[in-house]
């Protein structure tokens, strides 16, 4: 039995890393464009090169073919350091090995708050911002979903059940877009009504508080803004979405049997409704969650949160390839992470799957 | 006889009416913007340049919140020597045939209670060596004159009066010479050229505006004779059109109105070519099984894994392309996407129905029955989900925009966001800039939203119930 939950494991694993590779691969060829961003590059550094050398009083004395050939010396040999002399295929696959062991390599233009040019540092300042804003929002939005869901599904039919499910097309649009809404109300207009208001964007009002607490609360008033412009966004077919899910299930015969028995309503909704349902709810949300952190990108660039998103937009401003793709293949990692990581609590916890195993 | 129950049914939800309603005269819209205003000349104006909108105030919300207010705002006023308006007259004096004097004067009503934003004159002269001296002078309502400048024009020259700043010293230490009193705000020169001189000038919230008849005279000495002078004074106002003005004085009116087509031809283009794309490769991987089915499981699970908008984005900043590349681009990201996996699931359950074992049995071959047998079946029941996620797709394309990628040209409703944003629209208050292409944007994908939650319902009759 056991081996067999092992071997299935291994299975997934192996081709889930093969997927991580194909996906990473393919991003290094995008991000590269077959070789165009090179051609880019280097003509921005030959620029560098050349006028540094032409502004240089130091050569001033050199003739015209003189000056030339230093510069093309000097070309060639920044082109050799950042490893621009060998064709693209073969440097895409030096791309895909470093990317592969994490060894995601320096930015060629964007410098991380503590100067440094490593593009894991840059991407492990950002990360947290990121995670916090958008854990903390997908969070509520998932206990949110769970209890009105649940709450609704035993009074569907009634009109805060219609209500709910008339909202629901309010989702189409998306969270960003309720936040222009609100930084227009909370942050503009409440200034010139009340003369106070919460703050259009960013994590921190400089100068940035030193004490930890005032920090922590002034990062809170922050996020009040961004989550709820999420929350207006989602709640409502988050909601929609487990209240349906949630009656499917309550329509089960086991759950019959369960009520005919004269069970308490709480029990019932614990044990045979939330239980059986507990997984697909939990897939839905861990996928959810890594989504946000990549997904959100417009909404960070509306609130100027300093997080992978607007650092992705940053990046591909200015064709900081080493950035763009670290931060696709820490994304690609972290989906498979997680994807085998929900597999494996399946396996263990799954009657079905540890019997069949698959 | 189908489509009248269909409609019925559809016409039952109200929100679905709705819905229909707000598509149709999004529609209307497009077919009259494409025939009203083509896209080739669109762009033209839209690319055109400050240069062209010299005519219009910056920044200026539409007219009609006039409606709205006690405190009637400005409109802009263009009078000019070659449109032969009422109170502008040109009279050319010759003297002794060697030289001329040309005088133009401007009057015009004010009747607003707010001060214009800006004011300019222009010329336009055809001398050919040696340039006329102009002095230019302002009458107020009461009477006074002010001399504003005297200056010698090129031939196409441009004299910003409320730029001015040597005049608006003048006039400032000239009103708190007489009311012996100093200025504690920077008095814009509209305010100076047409406040009521008293107290209340000294104070931005209380200054009035002298309403009645003001005139601008101009008066040119040519050196030459033949000479004409061409002059046009613009006394920029605080609304302008229908939609307003942004930071380039364009108006906003050609990008709302190009926004329609562009965003539903975008939405729906999109949202049903991934769509039929995705139920087609669900539908060969269902059927074929075995090695297709697991490349194209594989194929699938890459796209699953990269992130779609980063890619998106990567993709659109290294080549800045047309609308219509953009589509083709998201439509080959997407086509692969979680919707195949949830297609071939379908298709293995209809695999097995005895109709498709009948076709199979009088040797229907695979293409034949993939097309014919296995799609119909689907078919009806992915239209909901067609019609969804065109509100997803417009707001692709206006988060692209946003992001400052997307079409370069192409004046959308998520360009103006863009621009309205980069330019601090909502720290100025200038909310008719984020407003307009806010509203119809949600205009257009809640409504295909209203009618897509309906049409699941019909089309899925297990969720009526529920």
């Amino acid at each position: 039995m056991i081996p067999k939950i092992i071997g299935y494991l291994f299975k997934r694993a192996f081709m889930l890393l093969i997927t991580v590779v194909a996906a990473i691969y393919i991003t290094i060829l995008v991000a590269n464009m077959g070789g165009y961003v090179d051609e880019i590059i280097k003509s921005e550094i030959y620029l560098l090169v050349s006028q540094s050398i032409r502004q240089n009083p130091a050569y001033r004395m050199l003739n015209e073919t003189q000056i030339m050939r230093l510069i093309n010396e000097i070309y060639t040999l920044e082109i050799e350091k950042i490893g621009f002399d060998k064709p693209f295929v073969y440097r895409s696959f030096i791309y895909l090995k470093d990317a592969i062991s994490l060894n995601l390599g320096r930015a060629l233009f964007l410098y991380s708050d503590s100067g440094s040019k490593s593009v894991r540092i840059i991407i492990l300042e950002r990360l947290p911002n990121t995670v916090l804003l958008f854990t903390t929002t997908q969070l509520i939005l998932f206990f949110i979903g769970l209890f009105f869901g649940l709450f609704l599904s035993r009074r569907y039919g009634s009109l805060p059940d219609k209500i709910s499910v008339l909202l629901s097309p309010l989702s189409s649009l998306p969270g960003w877009f309720y936040g222009i809404f609100l930084i227009l109300i909370f942050a503009s207009l409440f200034r010139s009504w009340f003369g106070v208001g919460l703050p259009y964007g960013g994590m921190v009002d400089p100068p940035p508080p030193t004490d930890k607490l005032l920090y922590a609360l002034e990062v809170l008033k922050h996020m009040i803004l961004p989550i709820s412009s999420w929350l207006v966004a989602y709640s409502f077919i988050n909601i929609y979405v487990r209240r349906t899910f949630f009656l499917m299930f309550s329509s089960e015969d086991y759950v019959e049997l369960a009520k005919a028995k004269g069970l308490p309503e709480s029990l019932i909704q614990r044990r045979y409704i939330l239980r059986p349902t507990l997984p697909p709810i939990i897939t839905d949300f861990s996928l959810t969650l890594i989504g946000s952190w990549m997904g959100a990108i417009i909404t960070e660039r509306v609130f100027n949160w300093p997080g992978i998103g607007s650092l992705f937009y940053a990046a591909s401003m200015i064709f900081d390839t080493p950035v763009l793709v670290g931060l696709v293949v820490i994304y690609a990692y972290l989906l498979a992470v997680t994807v085998f990581t929900l597999e494996l609590v399946y396996a263990i916890l799954d009657p079905r799957i540890r019997a069949g195993g698959a | 006889m189908l489509l009248k129950d269909f409609f019925k049914h559809l016409l039952i939800y109200k929100s679905a009416f709705a819905g229909l309603i707000i598509i149709l005269i999004l529609v209307g819209l497009s077919i009259y913007t494409i025939v009203a205003l083509p896209y080739e000349e669109a762009t033209k104006l839209w690319r055109a340049g400050e240069q062209y909108w010299l005519d219009n105030p910056r920044n200026s919300p539409p007219s009609w919140i006039n409606f709205f207010l006690s405190r009637k705002l400005p409109e802009t006023i263009v009078l000019s020597t070659d449109r032969n308006q009422p109170g502008v007259s040109k009279a050319i004096i010759s003297v002794e045939g060697k030289f001329s004097v040309i005088r133009v004067e401007i009057s015009f009503n004010y009747e607003y209670d707010d001060f214009p934003s800006e004011i300019n004159l222009f010329f336009k002269s055809n001398f050919t060596a040696s340039a006329p001296k102009v002095t230019v002078s302002w009458i107020k309502p009461n009477g006074e004159e002010i001399i504003l400048k005297i200056f010698l024009i090129s031939k196409d020259y441009s004299y910003y009066i409320s730029n001015d700043e040597n005049l608006v010293r003048d006039l400032i230490s000239a009103i708190s010479k007489k009311f012996n009193k100093t200025f504690e705000y920077g008095a814009p020169l509209p305010l100076l050229l047409f406040a009521q001189e008293d107290e209340s000038i000294f104070n931005p919230n209380t200054a009035k505006v002298t309403k009645g008849r003001y005139k601008l005279q101009i008066e040119a000495i040519c050196f030459e004779t033949g000479i004409d002078l061409f002059s046009k004074l613009v006394i920029y106002g605080k609304v302008h059109g229908w939609a307003g003005t942004d930071h380039l004085r364009r108006d906003l009116g050609i990008a709302l109105l190009w926004g329609a087509p562009i965003a539903l031809s975008f939405g729906v283009t999109a949202s049903a070519s991934t769509a039929l794309i995705q139920m087609f490769i669900g539908a060969i991987s269902a059927w074929f099984g075995g090695k297709m089915d697991t490349i194209i499981q594989r194929i699938t699970e890459v796209f699953m894994i990269l992130p779609f908008l980063p890619v998106l984005i990567m993709i659109s900043t290294f080549y800045k392309f047309s609308i219509m590349v953009l589509l083709v681009v998201v439509i080959a990201l997407t086509m692969f996407g979680s919707g195949v996996k949830n297609y071939r699931a379908m298709f293995l359950q209809i695999k097995e129905f005895p109709y498709v074992e009948a076709a199979k049995a009088y040797g229907a071959d695979s293409l034949r029955i993939v097309l014919y047998y296995l799609i119909p079946k689907v078919l009806p029941t992915i239209i909901p989900s067609i019609v969804l996620s065109v509100a997803d797709f417009v707001f692709l394309e206006a988060a692209l925009a946003i992001l400052g990628l997307g079409d370069p040209l192409a004046p959308t409703w998520g360009k103006i966001i863009d621009d309205a944003f980069t330019n601090g629209a909502l720290y100025k208050g200038l909310y008719y800039w984020v407003l307009e292409p806010s509203i119809m944007l949600a205009a257009a994908s809640l409504s295909f939203a209203m009618l897509g939650f309906a049409l699941d319902k019909i089309f899925n009759p297990k969720l009526k119930e529920i």
